[in-house]
């Protein structure tokens, strides 16, 4: 997979794509509900950007919760909300206002 | 540690409209790909535009049968075995709902095995989606129809040696119209396959493999639910219009999913209009919405 690349380092083309002014990576706000957490581990594993990790601390039912380590890396792909069996964790997008200026990020 | 940021943690999920709150957490065990199936039906169910009141679903006995108990939708949970006869009946009864299926492989396979023959044989319009963990999970972990030659269980400690049921190649014979398979892993393509099974007219059955890390995984060494997902990514190839014969599950190798029957065959009430249409008024609902291809190849 890679190491994953938060919105901070500059992501790396092998091309730097035409329309890079226009294109704008979304952004997710990552929201857990964590006495429902059964501690699978879905959403940790299967993040495919590497922005859960299971909390050291633990609920009420004794399982160890996610937290976002690494929230601004966040995609919002939603595959977290999908895969997760309790229905303990969703996200909602957080781009920040679209972008207008010319933002050059590929070079 | 790095420090837990309050705004994170909050009560409620924006599924919870669908769920029946007074139920939640559900019994299902950590790991169990059950959840994941309902999420994937609950987003299903939610984009096919079918009004909410004009669906109910129907489940029988078993792991897989308390959904009906958790969804937040007119739902009947029936006695073992006998979800597809009370379906049908409500189907009969008022033809203008949409009425879905969601039971697990004991339930619609073994014990209403014969119903479902039958009900893909008259070519019902309803949906099944039956969770397939290969054992009897709630009662045990017993051997079920579906065990895999070799597979423990607690009824087969030396290994199944009974031929089991593919369940594709049993719905397809019997007469289904639509039939596909996915892993619980493959919760998009599940969901779109659920979307587009949902909306065909006729007998549609989506069989979800999934992870039963408390028994099933457990008697045979597979691990938890997150080491059987990782086993579905690395063994599952996606094969659409693969032949049905041909995708039988076996103890271990490739685990072929897809869509494997897509095809129109006139339904029960078509069947009865055109026989019995000029002396009795048969309604036929309107709501169905003709082939909608829905995506489902990602990769
Ligand atoms: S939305 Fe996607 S990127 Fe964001 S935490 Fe969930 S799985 Fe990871
Ligand atoms: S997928 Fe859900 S239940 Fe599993 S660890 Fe993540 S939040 Fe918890």
């Amino acid at each position: 997979m890679g190491e994953p690349s938060t919105s901070s380092e500059k992501p790396k083309y092998w091309r730097t794509p035409l329309d890079i002014d226009k294109l704008q990576m979304p952004k997710g706000k990552v929201f857990i509900i964590k006495e429902r957490c059964k501690g699978c581990g879905f959403c940790v594993e299967y993040c495919p950007r590497d922005v859960l990790e299971l909390s050291y601390e633990f609920n009420s039912k004794g399982y160890h919760y996610p937290y976002p380590k690494n929230e601004e890396a966040c995609v919002n792909c939603k595959l977290c909300d999908m895969l997760c069996p309790e229905f303990a964790i969703y996200t909602v997008d957080a781009t920040k206002e679209k972008k207008t200026e010319v933002e050059k990020v590929g070079n | 540690m790095i420090q837990q940021q309050e705004s994170t943690i909050v009560e409620h999920h924006p599924m919870d409209v669908l769920l029946r709150q007074d139920r939640i957490p559900h019994i299902w065990c950590s790991g169990c790909g059950l959840g994941t199936s309902l999420t994937a039906f609950i987003n299903a169910v939610r984009d096919c535009g079918i009004p909410l009141e004009k669906i109910s679903v129907v489940s029988g006995i078993g792991c897989t049968g308390r959904v009906a108990g958790y969804l937040n939708l007119d739902s009947f949970h029936t006695t073992h075995g006998r979800a597809l006869p009370f379906a049908v009946g409500l189907h009969l009864g008022n033809p203008s709902l949409k009425v879905i299926v969601f039971s697990g492989d004991g339930d619609l396979i073994s014990i209403g095995g014969n119903h479902f023959i039958h009900t893909a044989r008259k070519n019902m319009d309803i949906t099944v989606i039956c969770v397939n963990n290969f054992n009897y999970g709630m009662t045990g972990g017993q051997g079920a129809p579906t065990t895999p030659l070799g597979s423990r269980s607690t009824t087969t400690p030396y290994g199944n040696f009974e031929f089991p049921f593919n369940i594709p190649h049993l719905a397809a014979a019997s007469g289904a119209t639509y039939v596909a398979r996915w892993t619980a892993l493959d919760t998009r393509r599940l969901k779109n396959s659920m979307q587009e099974a949902i909306l065909r007219r006729g007998f549609s059955v989506v069989e979800v493999i999934s992870p039963c890390p408390t028994l099933f995984g457990r008697l045979n060494r597979l691990g938890t639910g997150l080491d059987m997902m990782k086993s579905y990514q690395e063994n599952s190839v996606i094969r659409h219009g693969a032949d049905p014969a041909s995708v039988a599950m076996g103890k271990d190798g490739k685990i072929i999913v897809g869509k494997f029957v897509d095809i129109e065959r006139p339904t029960y009430l078509d069947m009865m209009k055109q026989a019995l249409g000029g002396r009795f008024n048969i309604p036929i609902p309107e709501r169905s919405v003709d082939k909608t291809e829905i995506p489902m190849d990602g990769e």
